[in-house]
């Protein structure tokens, strides 16, 4: 695919002025980096940082059937949620595989919006369209809305003038608001592990939002983030990323994402094969590894223990902010335990590692992994 | 200082008298991203031109470096050691990898300036 094929933000000229390189990413074009991973992804634990994430696919579901219609897709329990109240969730076939990890946002008691990632953008408004009931409504808003995200220990107090009080915005909450004097849905959720908001502005406002809160964040340190930036600040908070950590060749369990399916809600789909995952206990299971430095471990990368391959690296970086490379990797089940030794392939030789608990690191998100109860 | 001479490889070399001394492009830096490590060899070895003489990790992949000519390795950059970033800042000064000594002649296919940028555009797209 040349980059012409390749679909862009309405933010695209942006990047581009911002000296963003631009990469392929699930069909996109978007920004790797604009100036230094590194410098982006300080900020973001540092400061706060800014991400375009409009490739993110934006579906929205109404009517009095949406709710069940997303209680029989999904493994975690929307018909709980309060309006003004997210959740993560994941979307599972018929043998229990992830097809897709989202969240849900509840705006009322019949309508929903819920954000998937790009890659899968497709192939989930298909399988989301072919089980809708007749009284629920399917629309595709993600042309119309961008999505922007300010990251970091800081987002809080840096929004620029003219926006929403956020101060009684819980984690996982999100209420209607403004940001730079303009209508924005305003959500404190995020992929960093820091505190932060997603916000969702009509996409003929977007360069004028992403321009206020670079040019209000400026003296405090406030950068555009790219790709990488995002990637090594998911993989620290160990955020799992589909398509890398797992894919429908993995259910929830092994993903260490058990905690989203609950199978005692009811009906949905993957529930019986996941009920029977759940009681023979999963045959792998993600682990978190720790090498020295410039032994980065690379998604593929044969995991062993003994001298025997035991798994498979899924992510791999170097953390600038941790000083040393981590990695997540799936393995067969009980074949390490926190503080073991492993040893990794790293440029085609065996480095040492240690298994570490996850996530690397807890940003200062409010709650890092499971969403506050609502 | 001599005129600056590339491979399609993407590094760069200099000749001062006998020593030649060798880098990664700027292209090649921003290709590859925020370089985090480098695994270099120890002085005294002797490489042939086209010879992988280390690696070079960045967040993105690791890059085999290749040795533009045929020489005795006299010195390595040990700023690159805690200041792997150099490569990415200042590669055609501070970020220098290797200097050499050089043995025979100087391969006949380095590139000049503007035969190199031919490759960067035509690889880039």
């Amino acid at each position: 695919m040349t980059l012409s094929a390749l679909k862009r933000t309405p933010l695209y000229d942006r990047h581009v002025a911002l000296g963003g390189r631009m990469v392929d990413f699930g069909g996109w074009e978007m920004p790797q980096q604009y100036t230094s991973i590194r410098d982006e992804h300080l900020a973001v634990r540092k400061s706060a940082g800014l991400f375009d994430v409009s490739h993110m696919g934006r579906f929205e579901f109404g009517g009095e059937g949406a709710e069940d219609h997303l209680q029989r897709l999904l493994t975690n329990e929307v018909a709980a949620l309060a309006p003004g109240h997210a959740i993560y969730s994941l979307m599972c076939n018929e043998k229990g595989g992830i097809l897709d990890d989202l969240v849900v946002y509840r705006e009322a008691k019949d309508r929903f919006l819920v954000v998937v990632n790009a890659a899968n953008r497709d192939q989930d408004a298909a399988w989301m369209r072919s089980h809708l009931p007749p009284n629920a409504t399917f629309d595709d808003r993600s042309s119309e809305l961008c999505l922007l995200a300010l990251q970091g220990p800081h987002a809080s107090e840096l929004l620029p003038d003219g926006s929403s009080d956020t101060e009684d915005i819980p984690y996982f909450g999100f209420h209607p608001g403004q940001v730079a004097g303009t209508r924005a849905l305003i959500s404190r959720t995020g992929y960093t592990g820091e505190d932060g908001f997603e916000l969702f502005v009509d996409s003929a406002s977007a360069i004028h939002v992403w321009d206020a809160i670079l040019d209000h964040g400026k003296s405090a340190g406030v950068l555009p983030c790219g790709l990488g930036a995002r990637d090594a600040t998911r993989l620290e908070a160990a955020l799992r990323l589909y398509g890398n950590d797992m894919d429908d060749t993995v259910n929830p369990y092994e993903a260490g994402l058990g905690w989203t399916v609950k199978l005692g809600k009811g009906e949905f789909v993957g529930r019986e094969a996941l009920d029977q995952v759940k009681a023979e206990g999963p045959r792998r299971t993600l682990i978190g590894l720790k090498t020295a430095p410039g032994d980065i471990p690379r998604h593929g990368a044969a995991v062993m223990a003994a001298g025997k391959r035991t798994g498979t690296v899924t992510s791999g970086t170097h953390s600038f902010f941790l000083g040393h490379p981590i990695a997540l990797a799936m393995v067969e089940a009980a074949s390490f335990r926190v503080g073991d030794k492993a040893a990794v392939e790293v440029r085609g030789r065996e480095a040492a590692a240690e298994v570490v608990k996850l996530p690397f690191y807890r940003g200062s998100a409010r709650s890092a992994v499971a969403p506050a109860k609502s | 200082m001599a005129d600056r001479r590339y491979t399609k490889t993407h590094e760069w070399v200099t000749v001062d008298g006998k020593t030649v001394t060798v880098g990664i492009t700027d292209f090649a830096q921003a290709q590859l991203g925020d370089v985090v490590f480098l695994e270099l060899p120890s002085t005294g070895r002797k490489v042939g031109a086209g010879e992988s003489f280390g690696v070079v990790e960045s967040v993105k992949a690791a890059s085999d470096l290749y040795s533009p000519v045929s020489g005795r390795i006299n010195e390595v950059n040990e700023k690159l050691a805690t200041k792997p970033e150099l490569i990415n800042s200042d590669p055609y000064g501070e970020g220098w990898i290797l200097k050499l000594e050089l043995e025979g002649d100087l391969p006949q296919d380095l590139l000049d300036e503007s035969e190199y940028k031919k490759v960067t555009e035509a690889g880039s797209q």
